[in-house]
């Protein structure tokens, strides 16, 4: 049954979660989109940063988003050693993309199963004082447990992009991703470069982690779920156009809530595996790639 | 190891299978040794598209899974004999496989991956939803009384996976050694070389794809008849994906002999470990051996042999 | 002008996003001839290249081949028909030694399957003097070992027109020669050869006509002396 005020609360719905799949995806925007790193893996990274949330806001009743700001350079420093072991297994040998990906799923696999043995199935759920509460405007009820994730999760796709276009590491990465050699020439070691930028990617990881379990119960599985996701984001928003990230997500974040209201919210998974094979079928440059 | 040899091989294992039937053992062990014949089939045929051709199927739950469930819709709407249910299983699989290959294979490697991962969600879903196969409760299904063997249903269907088991590694056998093989290789060593040298690379991806997901369904077929109780928590298990890859991967990815090793190997000390550990650290045991082989040693056991035996002659 | 064309490529164009890599170029190349391809870094030769052999889909265009409109066909198919090319970079099959890196075009380039593809293999790789590693892994070869890989490889699909891709880059003096020998050769059966090079020696002396490119396009086309002295040729090469 349709109605306007359902379509409109979908629709918000839509925009809201599309900010937060942004922060989501950055990392794969930068990691695959720039480094042609496949790292299928991101996604439990965010799961780590969300049962860190979890964790803090248990034992120290710390907001998820203070959690998510104090494990950023935690998760960077992951980022910059996981990269070096790739680098140094995979990518200095030329060795197959079929190693890389497969080292990459056992890190998903170890990870999970991980918080799987520490954590267990059930779903685990954090506190803080905003996240019950809405705000109204007119017929459409904006929930603050997604209105928080999305407004920092365009902050975060903000600081990323200014960082990318504005300091030198930052155009150091865009640059490395077309001409390492070139960056070479321009003083900066394209190892290092790419190291940062990885690190930066699984960095995001930790914020991101903080807002999914703000807008959710989450459990290790669902990061399987977020895979689909964050790729189809990044190819439709152009592989590593930090820019397209934010806009394909919002398309992917209404498309996904539209179904939800009117197809039921099982089906907003195969939303996203639609969307990634039009985008691929189509555009596989993405709507803002070169 | 030249095909007389192999087929000869292959008839010693069938009539060992035999013969070792119905001597009034431990079903334990006939439910244990179902399993290990299971992944050698699951690791052999991700091993067609994934070791031969160098495609990464995640999504091997998706394709054994469908094959389960196909056997469950045969059996219940109209009570058909094990081997209707292995050959439409077999063949569903088949069409999923030749499917997302047509979807995806047009495209990078790491798309098809991706494709596959999904589509291990989606199918869950669907059949989580769907209550003529039990939905997310699952469905119970009744063993036919009898068996052809005489003896008791498992011991059967044993037999009938170690037959299966032959068919899988016989497939992998002859695509190996024939021309199939070569033009396999040639794509998994360098694609757009491959297709500038005449290797119709599309169709031999999708032959690849369709026989890895057939072999898959294959297996998958006799699910119901093995557990009696299907539901999508259990077909669609994480397990499936990992130990499909990781079998082949620590066995050796380049031959035929490379699953059937790991899944031997990986197999068996999983099902000894389940006993005593957890199945969540028995996974995570999994995952780490898998990463310390993809980095350490990624021509699996089989390379590591070789490598070996050459360094001996030299 | 098309009617003897063996291999006309009519206004191809290519394009990657935003950036326009060819621009309209057209190209006959006529049966047995020896035709160079030169023109600057960046020009666009590899790209009309991977054009002419399938492995890049054109934006516009047709290429014409034997009579036949291959546009919309792919690489493999092209092969079939007669197209074999070498890789700038090499791209051997790295698990496989050089002898079965032979095999892959022997088996897949020809249909139909015949007895003697050993010997067949073999006696390629005696021309281009690469028989003494038959049965070595292709990926402990030299770099100029690799170049000869190449082309034998090209040769293995029994062409009827052989582009080679810059096989002389960074070989000594003596290789160039011995790959200009093969060439040579392989013209001499017949094989329409083009040469992409930009060893000018070798370009000047083993074709017939000579195209450039530049940035895309074509800006100049004849026998090697009218491309010597021509002014935009050498505008293009040295910049204004």
């Amino acid at each position: 049954m349709f109605s306007l005020e359902l379509l409109l609360n979908a629709l918000v719905a839509g925009i809201l979660l599309g900010g937060f799949y942004a922060a989501v995806s950055l990392g794969i925007s930068m990691a695959f989109g720039l480094l042609d790193v496949v790292n299928i893996a991101h996604p439990v990274f965010v799961m780590l940063g969300a049962y860190a949330a979890y964790i803090m806001n248990v034992r120290l009743g710390f907001d998820p988003i203070l959690t998510g700001v104090l494990f950023t350079p935690l998760f960077y420093g992951l980022g910059v050693l996981l990269y070096r072991v790739y680098y140094a297994s995979f990518e200095r040998k030329g060795a197959e993309s079929l190693r890389g990906l497969v080292f990459f799923f056992g890190v998903l696999f170890i990870v999970e199963v991980s918080l799987l043995l520490a954590f267990g199935v059930d779903y685990r759920l954090v506190e803080a004082p905003y996240i019950g509460e809405s705000l109204r405007i007119g017929s459409v009820g904006i929930a603050f447990r997604l209105l928080v994730p999305c407004v920092v999760g365009v902050a975060l796709t903000g600081a990323l992009y200014l960082f990318l276009s504005r300091t030198f590491y930052g155009r150091a990465i865009q640059a490395v991703a077309q001409d390492a050699f070139a960056l070479r020439l321009m003083g900066a070691n394209p190892f290092r470069v790419k190291g940062i930028a990885f690190g930066l990617a699984i960095a995001t990881a930790a914020l991101a982690g903080a807002l999914l379990i703000m807008i959710g119960p989450v459990e290790p599985a669902m990061n399987r779920e977020y895979i689909g996701r964050v790729f189809a984001v990044a190819v439709l928003g152009g592989m590593g156009s930090i820019g397209g990230t934010l806009v394909a997500a919002l398309i992917l974040g209404i498309a996904e809530s539209l179904t939800a209201t009117f197809s039921g919210p099982s089906w907003s998974v195969a939303v996203s595996f639609g969307v990634l094979l039009f985008a691929l079928a189509v555009r596989p440059a993405g709507l803002f790639g070169r | 190891m030249a095909g007389r040899t192999f087929a000869a091989l292959a008839v010693v294992v069938v009539a060992a299978g035999l013969a070792v039937t119905g001597l009034g053992v431990n079903q334990y062990y006939y439910f244990a040794a179902y399993v290990v014949l299971q992944y050698v089939v699951l690791a052999t045929a991700w091993n067609i598209l994934g070791g031969y051709t160098g495609y990464v199927n995640f999504g091997t739950p998706a394709f054994f899974a469908l094959g389960a469930y196909t056997a469950v819709v045969l059996i219940q709407s109209m009570k058909a004999p094990l081997v209707v249910q292995l050959l439409g299983g077999a063949a569903v699989a088949g069409v999923l496989g030749l499917g997302i290959g047509y979807l995806t294979l047009r495209l990078r490697g790491v798309f098809f991956s991706i494709a596959t991962l999904a589509l291990a969600v989606v199918l869950q879903t669907l059949f989580v939803n769907w209550e003529y196969t039990g939905g997310a409760r699952g469905i119970t299904l009744a063993r036919p009384a009898t068996t052809p063997l005489g003896g008791s249903y498992v011991e059967y269907l044993f037999v009938v996976m170690l037959v299966l088991t032959v068919i899988a590694v016989a497939t992998a056998w002859w695509i190996e050694h024939s021309w199939v093989g070569r033009g396999l290789a040639a794509i998994r060593d360098n694609e757009e070389a491959a297709e500038c040298m005449g290797v119709p690379t599309l169709r031999l991806k999708l032959v690849a794809t369709t026989v890895s997901g057939l072999l898959m369904g294959l297996a998958g077929g006799s699910f119901p008849y093995y557990l009696t109780f299907i539901e999508p928590a259990s077909v669609f298990d994480l397990n499936y994906a990992v130990n499909s890859l990781a079998m082949p991967m620590i066995g050796g990815s380049t031959t035929w002999m490379g699953p059937v090793i790991g899944a031997i190997l990986l197999g068996t000390a999983q099902q000894v470990a389940t006993v005593t550990i957890s199945s969540a650290l028995n996974l995570l045991i999994v995952g780490v051996i898998l990463v310390a082989f993809v980095i350490l040693a990624p021509e699996g056991i089989v390379g590591l042999v070789q490598r070996l035996a050459r360094r001996g002659r030299a | 002008m098309s009617a003897d064309a063996y291999l006309d490529v009519r206004e191809v164009t290519k394009r990657f996003g935003g950036f326009l890599a060819l621009n309209g170029v057209s190209l006959q190349i006529r049966q047995g001839e020896r035709f160079g391809l030169i023109g600057p870094n960046g020009s666009g030769k590899t790209t009309l290249i991977n054009c002419i052999s399938g492995t890049l889909r054109t934006d516009g265009g047709r290429i014409v081949f034997d009579g036949a409109d291959i546009t919309a066909f792919p690489a493999y198919r092209r092969t079939r028909l007669g197209i074999a090319r070498s890789f700038q970079i090499p791209k051997p099959f790295t698990s496989m030694t050089v002898l079965e890196n032979l095999m892959i075009p022997i088996e897949y380039a020809r249909l139909g399957h015949h007895d003697g593809v050993v010997d067949e293999a073999m006696g390629i790789l005696a021309q281009v003097g690469l028989a003494a590693k038959a049965r070595v892994l292709s990926r402990a070869l030299t770099q100029v070992e690799m170049r000869k890989l190449e082309l034998a490889r090209a040769m293995a699909a029994r062409p009827k027109l052989l582009v080679s891709d810059e096989a002389m880059a960074g070989l000594s003096s003596s290789e160039v020669d011995d790959i200009l020998a093969i060439l040579l050769q392989l013209n001499g059966q017949g094989i329409t050869v083009v040469m992409i090079e930009h060893i000018m020696r070798a370009v000047m002396r083993f074709s017939e006509r000579i195209a450039v490119l530049d940035a895309g396009e074509k800006i100049a086309e004849g026998t090697p002396d009218q491309i010597l002295g021509n002014k935009t040729v050498e505008r293009a090469y040295l910049g204004e």
